[in-house]
């Protein structure tokens, strides 16, 4: 052995105290490299990011440094103040603080610390939550939403004035999110309260450690960082596509061709793990399993929109090693450790290497041992996404997304909640909330700004005076109007916006619910998707295949179907699209047909037949294929930009065909490529450049056709609905208070259309258009595709569909299509009544 | 001037519709013209609904009373009616009236002067409007015709309600469209809400039922630059 371990043994006598060395050694373990170099750190008064996979110890090695010390302390003494918060730890879900609770539980007990470990999220009762405030725990683990109501009570800086650590887990996907920008925020106030206090994050691997480093430090100092400690190696897993015997379908996602052969890696191993990328999927896979489970294998379901007991019903399941299987999604993404997983099973495109790295992580949670897990393409393009994945999992790549500036909602929501916490200074919180990363080029202006549209809407029109929710004292301070601003800021803290949903409850065949108030809630469904539902509709959920009975208030009634079709639900969650990365690995196969040796021998059939009929893009080119079918003239371009880039280039496009004068009829897009189909013969128009394709994708696109096309686009409401209700312009709907009637309620597309047309430069629409443009429009990578392609455009004139296009073209009729205008559809009922019915009837 | 010829040119396009034995205009923007009676009737304003939310907190943008006094002000001058009906709920709340900005009220006792205004009682606002001109009814019978805000229970012919805010939604090639409506069976109609900050109500809902003869129904579904007649058996319920 080398020299490391007796170092690090020695370092261990030193850091650590008497009670944790017997205890490593009661186990046989000795404390690893990185636990007490992170310890180290600590207590020479440092912040510090630890970078590790899964299965290194990583938990334990956040909490070494509170436990050491608690340990230390001396006992608190009869009669003396008790104390406040020690540490608090911040994870993204509720199920991982729980999940830290117990494993954190166990080395406490047996080393015998005395010390009190808590959790404190949205399920905490409100008994137990004042009990927390009166005699508050060594260690709280809660969320990002927790904090920022902690934050905002008015005996805060009281609350947390011995706070010591706060450990942050899973650093690397809070960031990335807005939750992360109000962490940010409230870690910033934290700092206030208690200027010596430490960080310590706990980050799987990531494109740029240096973001999450200074993310973990105030930025009074601009690009201050904090320490890091990266741990490496571990075992690399094993990872392969499966090779099916069946054939890999053109499109679609629901690779149930494979479902054979998923059930017999299942019988083959203790417990299976299977990940899929979203909902509907999973209630798919689950029935398509159960179909074939001869042998009765206990297979379970676990996705968000399952009512809360049922998960934990599973939870608990996988903790007692009573499953064989799991079907999951994103909820069970993160660093949850539960049972002996030993095979992970990847259904659908990964869409991006990190990810897949971190759900090959679930499996054998030790780090010296390989994991091992099976991809199932769903389609052909997802066969080589895999492959590219796989291949870009071994070479270690990262694709997470680059961080980007605070949004300003999520700001408005923290100057509320520290005017509800106490009065504040404006000139102090500036330069306090400019400590936070994400904020750190915050401009005094922009913050004024939303200063005045917390305390009366900000709007030119200067209307709400006396309305005002936070008042300026005589002395400067900014203090809430009155105690109800604070109550209401409560109610709606937090960045997570749920789409409208329905409980779901059981009830007998045919009673539309007014009978028999009696079932069990299954779990819970968008509104948007019950919608399209009429009486006697089956549908999949909760692993069953239900009957639509009817909705009344706030529940939708359902009886069991079994037996029966189902249409399976649509989600609206769930989807990633395609990373940048993986992206550019997928065309760089395209262009090398020695890497096809690798692939199945369909999917190579398939691109050889490609090569044939057609051409395959050049790594860095974009093909554009042009052909007739049927009465119609169908361009596919493929950029491989993922589908939201996809969609904004879309709707581009199709505004500059329609001044052309191809009359463009509708699009589709997926991650891959781009469809657009209209009466005119784009092909001919190409060729005599009327107009040049370099024309049509010129980067110019992205200046009026994309103002004008922001303005009306429904992606612009929907995101303007999501910065209203994180700002607190509206209130957040809540269960059980919801109020049914329009009277009661306002549309925030009617705000939107009212605020754009008499106030466009509002704040709310600034921030609106900055996270379209960022998140839903992907228009940064648009540009940057815009830019790559300049005189790099191929255009293949042909004379039927070439087999690279039949993908997108069979997810016609299968996707909503854009770009037919409302009017014309409008027009053709119009039109089909007077035709059925004869002119009279629409006198 | 010529407002009379732009009239002219406005009905002659419009569809006519019967009430009752009456002729009217479904005006694309939400209003009803009775050509023959010189009568516009418009329903559910909701003025002032803006701060009627921000009273109770929810800060939102303080310019649908403008937004909506402007629409009006368009139609009022392409008609140029000689009686106008505002069919209830004119102001959110019993004090909107009391609220409102004083060049909304200017704009407001502008549009209503040389002509006969009647403010219809309704459930928000069943009192008259604080310092406004014009009469307040709680419901108004002009020749066939029965203007009040709610719809009545039994069915009574000629009768001209609001109220509902109803809209409707078809769905053609896979796409779902919804659009605020008059909703008619030639012997009732009830108006679509005309308010900036107005929602609606699908004419399937259960709000209305008992209200028409299905197998007349038509919803006017208010396109961007004329009115669609869909048949009540194309429409669908959400």
């Amino acid at each position: 052995m080398t020299e490391q371990p007796r170092l690090a043994e020695r370092n261990a006598a030193v850091l650590l105290p008497e009670p944790f060395v017997k205890w490593f050694g009661q186990k046989g373990w000795s404390p690893r490299a990185h636990q007490l170099d992170l310890l180290a750190k600590a207590q020479s008064g440092q912040s510090a990011l630890l970078i590790a996979p899964t299965g290194a110890g990583k938990t334990l090695a956040g909490f070494l440094p509170s436990l050491t010390e608690l340990a230390n302390r001396p006992k608190r003494k009869p009669g003396e103040a008790r104390r406040g918060i020690h540490t608090l730890y911040i994870s993204p879900l509720k199920a991982l603080a729980v999940d830290i609770e117990r494993n954190l539980g166990k080395p406490v007990e047996e080393i015998g610390l005395p010390v009190t470990i808590e959790t404190r999220t949205g399920d905490t009762p409100s008994h137990k939550r004042q009990r927390q405030k009166l005699v508050p725990p060594d260690i709280l683990l809660t969320t990002p939403e927790q904090l920022a109501l902690l934050i905002a009570s008015n005996d805060a800086r009281r609350f947390f004035e011995e706070l010591r650590y706060v450990v942050l887990d899973e650093l690397h996907s809070l960031v990335t999110s807005k939750r992360g920008h109000l962490l940010a925020l409230g870690l910033a106030r934290l700092r206030a309260f208690v200027p010596g206090l430490q960080t310590i994050g706990l980050s799987a691997t990531v494109a740029e450690p240096d973001e999450l480093r200074r993310w973990l430090v105030s930025q009074a100092s601009p690009g201050a960082m904090s320490e890091i400690i990266v741990v490496t190696g571990g075992a690399k897993p094993e990872i392969s596509i499966l090779d099916s015997e069946e054939r890999v379908p053109w499109a679609g996602h629901s690779a149930r061709y494979a479902t054979p052969e998923i059930y017999r890696e299942i019988k083959r191993h203790k417990t299976t793990l299977l990940f899929v990328n979203t909902r509907s999927q999973a209630e798919l896979l689950f029935q398509e399993l159960w179909r074939v489970n001869e042998d009765t294998l206990p297979i379970a379901l676990h996705h968000g929109s399952l009512d809360v007991a049922q998960r934990r019903r599973v939870e608990k399941a996988m903790g007692e090693n009573a499953l064989r299987a799991i079907v999951a999604t994103s909820t069970l993404d993160l660093g949850i450790d539960w049972g002996d997983v030993d095979l992970v099973v990847h259904v659908g495109a990964p869409k991006g290497a990190s990810r897949l790295a971190q759900r090959i992580g679930r499996a054998n949670h030790r780090m010296d041992e390989p994991s091992k897990a099976i991809l199932i393409p769903a389609n052909r393009f997802e066969v080589l996404e895999c492959r590219a994945a796989l291949d870009a999992n071994y070479l270690g790549a990262q694709d997470t997304p680059p961080l980007v500036n605070g949004g300003l909602d999520v700001l408005a929501q923290h100057v509320l909640g520290c005017a509800c916490g106490a009065p504040f200074h404006a000139d102090t919180l500036f330069n306090e909330v400019r400590t936070a990363a994400p904020y750190a080029s915050l401009d005094r202006q922009t913050f004024d700004r939303v200063i005045d549209f917390v305390a009366t809407g900000g709007y030119a029109l200067r209307n709400y005076e006396r309305y005002a929710r936070i008042r300026q004292t005589k002395e400067g301070l900014w203090r809430v109007s009155n105690p109800g601003v604070a109550q209401q800021y409560r109610l709606n803290v937090g960045t997570i916006i749920e789409v409208p949903a329905l409980n779901v409850r059981y009830v007998h065949a045919g009673s539309r619910g007014a009978a028999s108030r009696g079932g069990r809630v299954l779990g819970k469904i968008e509104e948007a998707f019950l919608e399209t539902l009429v009486h006697g509709d089956t549908f999949m959920f909760a692993g069953k295949i239900l009957r639509f009975e009817g909705i009344r208030e706030n529940e939708c009634f359902v009886s069991n179907a079994p037996g029966s079709d189902a249409k399976v639900p649509y989600y609206g969650g769930g989807k990633f699209p395609l990373s940048t990365y993986l992206a550019e690995q997928v065309r760089a196969m395209l262009d090398d047909p020695q890497r096809w040796k690798k692939l199945p021998e369909q999917v190579a059939d398939w691109l050889r037949f490609q090569a044939d009929k057609s051409v395959l893009p050049k790594r860095d080119d974009l093909l554009i294929e042009t052909f007739p079918r049927g009465n119609r003239y169908y361009l596919v371009a493929y950029p491989f930009e993922g589908r939201l880039a996809h969609q904004t280039l879309g709707m581009l496009l199709t505004r500059r065909l329609d001044r052309a004068g191809a009359k463009p009829v509708g699009f589709v897009a997926t991650d891959y490529a781009l469809a657009i189909w209209s009466l005119a013969d784009m092909g001919w128009m190409f060729r005599n450049r009327k107009p040049s394709l370099a024309t049509l994708f010129d980067q110019d696109m992205l200046g009026d056709d994309l103002e004008a096309w922001f303005a009306d686009s429904w992606l612009l409401k929907r995101t303007f609905r999501n910065c209203a209700l994180i700002s607190g312009l509206i209130e957040k709907r809540h269960p059980g208070k919801e109020k049914s009637g329009r009277q009661v309620t306002v549309s925030t597309d009617l705000i939107y259309d009212v605020l754009r047309s008499h106030e466009p430069d509002h704040i709310l629409l600034q921030a609106t258009r900055t996270d379209a443009a960022t998140g839903l429009l992907d228009v940064s990578r648009l540009a940057e595709m815009l830019s790559r392609i300049r005189g790099r455009i191929v255009h293949k004139k042909l004379e039927q569909i070439s087999p690279l296009a039949v993908p997108i073209m069979l997810e016609i009729g299968k996707m909503p299509v854009h770009g037919e205008a409302d009017e014309t559809l409008l027009m053709d009922a119009a039109t089909l009544v007077e035709e059925a019915m004869g002119p009279e009837m629409t006198e | 001037m010529n407002f009379s010829l732009s009239r002219a040119t406005l009905i002659a396009e419009a569809d006519l519709v019967g009430i009752a034995g009456e002729r009217a205009v479904c005006d694309r923007r939400g209003v009803l013209y009775f050509p023959d009676l010189r009568l516009l009737a418009v329903s559910d304003l909701h003025l002032e609904k803006g701060s009627s939310f921000a009273r109770r907190g929810a800060l939102i943008p303080p310019y649908d009373t403008g937004a909506t006094l402007l629409r009006l002000q368009a139609v009022i001058a392409d008609y140029q009616p000689r009686i106008v009906v505002s069919l209830g709920d004119s102001f959110h709340d019993g004090g909107g009236a009391q609220r409102m900005h004083q060049s909304f009220r200017e704009q407001l006792e502008a549009m209503m002067a040389g002509r006969d205004w009647f403010w219809v009682a309704g459930n928000h606002d069943p009192e008259a409007p604080a310092d406004l001109p014009g009469e307040t009814v709680k419901e108004l019978a002009v020749g066939s015709l029965l203007f009040r805000h709610e719809p009545s229970k039994t069915r009574v012919e000629g009768e001209i309600a609001g109220h509902l805010h109803p809209c409707a939604r078809i769905v053609q090639r896979g796409r779902s469209v919804r659009r605020r409506c008059f909703a008619g069976d030639g012997g009732r109609m009830i108006m679509p809400a005309f308010g900036a900050y107005t929602g609606s109500l699908n004419v399937l809902d259960r709000a209305y039922a008992g209200l028409f003869r299905l197998e007349t129904l038509v919803a006017y579904m208010l396109g961007a630059e004329r009115i669609f007649a869909i048949s009540g058996s194309m429409l669908r319920p959400g």
